[in-house]
């Protein structure tokens, strides 16, 4: 068991035939992601060259999902193209959509969001690593050697920072159920509230980790849901308690988070509901192991 | 990217929303030449990208063109929070104030919405208006679809307790400032004071506008408006070489791929008793050409004593980075000590190729960032001795 992706993920790729396409639907297929088709408009009817033999490459999403049985679909295109592409693939009904591309305007990403609300489409990203239920499936780019299959559930809206915390997990033989990159922009799909209700009902994920950032309220409203909701063990770390106060332009943003947002704030809130927070992600490791 | 109080207020002018008349100067003479052809009468603004301005001295009323050469002579060179004035807009005097209010446009994370936001209690002590009473700040959410529609603003004018009359040209205004934002892609649009004048009319005092960064390549006109001036020279080459450099007052250089992993990385080196003294993030995927870039960066600055890479590859490979690394240290001279941290994709690749530059390599980032401070500490005591 994991959570949102396993054995039985049914992976789209779109934008296959692109340079972080074609290297890590590789990677994806060499850690055993089971990669049925490529959508690239205009390259309809040609194949991919995959690493375990031809992946069948076609114009649409709709058509793709229709000829391969498709329940999975992740994105590599360029953040001009990005917004189309997650609309494409909410439109053709796939319920798990994996946004890769960095560099969205947030007011793209408000339209899209608002759409995938009205639909049955789960968004992970954009701006994110993807996602990986070790020695079952990867989406997207987190290394697949670094992971091990287990029990600790690990969700992040980083992305290097998620490696090197997974990294420590496997190095002390600490295995994750499911690690969960959700990205770092301020519109994304799922955030930390909605994977932590996934991992809370998850009977193969047993413990879970939080890592967050200074920024936003994402966090602080996680802990609310935490004290109310959650009976497994979290255990967090915050990066940015050393990060100089930004130059704030204007006062809008100090009116709306007032002292939300800050490394202090966040780690208050979280130990207010019990999480334990590392000073150090390497010793995160510790407080579970 | 922040824009200027006279870039924003254009902007705002575009989109209906009334404004002093005024001119931007670099001199005191031409600052003398506007107010002139203002009437005399007019007020100087310094114009940098940083708030709280007029509790600086930045911003000062002149009685004739006499008097605003005199104040644009006074505000020009000035530093206010570490920025220098190089520029004064020179704007003509508001037919009186009778009232100060506050209106921006921004987005709410948690709505997931562009919000409106406005007051009655515009003006310089917003902030605190927001925290003490924060009943009297008035909010609407927009729903990208609809945009703002007029009971939007009767809501928000209802609630200010806004003179009926002025009911329609504030919707003119809400909406325009609306538009501002949209059309821009802004992150915030704001305007505090927004004024009612002496003829009981609306006016926009002050400006403030942010566009979001991510939409810069589709608004080449905005792009135009970054003002190289403002920033430090060193962030601005950050920038071209497709960085994020922050220059910061400690003496441990860092470089780490990846925002989060570089606070953590900065974090860190706090906590075992280190300054840091940047943040850089060479982003996925960086080449060695950027990675020599983001070197020669962190070597410019004198206070650097230490310098830790910390770089777990995903996209970025180790062997590119080191490779980075090496072709750096063959153009600088420098005896600053670094530290290697390297981890992931090619990580064994990286290390062998520095093996043969004589560089510490810690296997963790805990490792790193006490190697890194213990190297500083040495090169310290090692001068003053």
């Amino acid at each position: 068991m994991s959570i949102l992706v396993d054995k039985n993920t049914r992976l789209l790729v779109q934008g296959i035939t692109g340079r972080e396409g074609t290297f890590h639907t590789n990677q994806m297929i060499a850690f055993g992601t089971n990669v049925v088709g490529g959508v690239v408009p205009g390259k309809g009817g040609q194949n991919f060259d995959g690493e375990k033999g031809p992946v069948p490459i076609f114009d649409t999403v709709r058509k793709a999902a229709e000829e391969t049985g498709a329940n999975a679909t992740i994105i590599f295109v360029p953040a001009k193209f990005a917004p189309d592409a997650m609309y494409e693939a909410a439109d053709a009904g796939l319920p798990l959509i994996v946004c890769l591309t960095e560099h969205i305007p947030v007011l793209e990403m408000i339209s899209v969001r608002a759409y995938l609300d009205q639909r049955d489409s789960r968004l992970i990203g954009p701006n994110c690593p993807g996602l990986i239920t070790p020695g079952e499936a990867k989406l997207g780019i987190i290394p697949g050697s670094i992971v091990k299959p287990g029990h600790v559930g690990v969700v992040s809206r980083s992305g290097t920072l998620t490696y090197e915390v997974v990294y420590a997990l496997t190095q002390r033989g600490i295995g994750q159920s499911t690690c969960v990159g959700i990205g770092g922009d301020p519109i994304k799909g799922l955030d930390f509230i909605e994977v932590l209700e996934l991992f809370e009902a998850d009977p193969d994920t047993s413990e879970v980790i939080m890592i967050g950032e200074i920024g936003g309220n994402a966090e602080e409203k996680a802990a609310a849901y935490i004290a109310q909701n959650m009976t497994k063990r979290v255990t967090s770390f915050i990066a940015g308690r050393s990060a100089p106060p930004g130059r704030r332009m204007g006062h809008a943003g100090a009116i709306v988070e007032g002292k939300s947002g800050t490394a202090e704030g966040k780690i208050a809130a979280l130990e207010a509901a019990g999480v334990q927070v590392a000073d150090n992600p390497d010793r995160i490791v510790d407080m579970i192991a | 990217m922040n824009l200027h109080e006279f870039q924003a207020k254009r902007l705002f002018a575009e989109h209906g929303i009334p404004i002093p008349r005024g001119e931007v100067a670099y001199t005191p003479g031409e600052a003398r030449r506007i107010a002139q052809d203002l009437g005399g009468k007019a007020v100087v603004k310094a114009q940098v990208l940083i708030g709280g301005r007029g509790k600086a001295g930045g911003i000062k009323v002149a009685q004739s063109p006499d008097e605003a050469e005199a104040n644009a002579k006074a505000i020009l060179g000035m530093h206010i929070k570490g920025f220098t004035v190089n520029k004064v807009l020179v704007d003509s005097l508001a037919p009186g104030i009778k009232q100060e209010l506050y209106l921006a446009v921004l987005i709410d994370r948690g709505q997931r919405r562009p919000m409106i936001m406005a007051s009655a209690a515009g003006g310089m002590d917003i902030e605190e208006v927001a925290d003490k009473t924060p009943e009297k700040i008035h909010t609407v959410h927009i729903d990208p679809v609809l945009g703002v529609r007029s009971y939007h603003t009767t809501y928000l004018a209802k609630g200010m307790g806004l003179p009926r009359e002025l009911w329609g040209d504030f919707n003119k205004i809400v909406s325009g400032l609306y538009e501002c934002f949209k059309t821009n892609d802004a992150s915030l649009t704001e305007i505090n004071p927004l004024i009612i004048t002496g003829e009981d009319k609306l006016m926009a005092l002050d400006g403030k506008m942010s566009i979001d960064d991510n939409a810069l390549s589709r608004h080449p006109q905005l792009a135009e408006m970054r003002d190289f001036e403002e920033e430090p020279p060193t962030e601005a080459e950050a920038r071209e070489a497709g960085l994020t450099f922050i220059q910061l007052d400690g003496n441990i250089g860092c470089m780490v791929n990846g925002a989060g992993l570089a606070m953590a990385t900065m974090d860190i080196i706090k906590l075992y008793g280190g300054e840091p003294a940047n943040f850089l993030d060479i982003g996925g995927g960086a080449r060695a050409d950027q990675v020599a870039t983001a070197l020669k960066l962190i070597l410019s600055d004198p206070k650097v004593e230490a310098v830790l890479f910390n770089i777990f590859g995903g996209i970025t490979r180790g062997d590119e980075v080191a490779r980075g690394i090496l072709t750096a240290l063959g153009q600088i001279d420098t005896d600053v000590p670094m530290v290697v941290r390297l981890a992931g994709t090619n990580a064994k690749e990286g290390l062998a190729l520095l093996a043969e530059a004589d560089m510490m390599t810690a296997a963790t980032l805990s490792e790193a960032a006490q190697k890194a401070v213990a190297a500083k500490s040495a090169r310290e005591s090692g001068r003053a001795s």
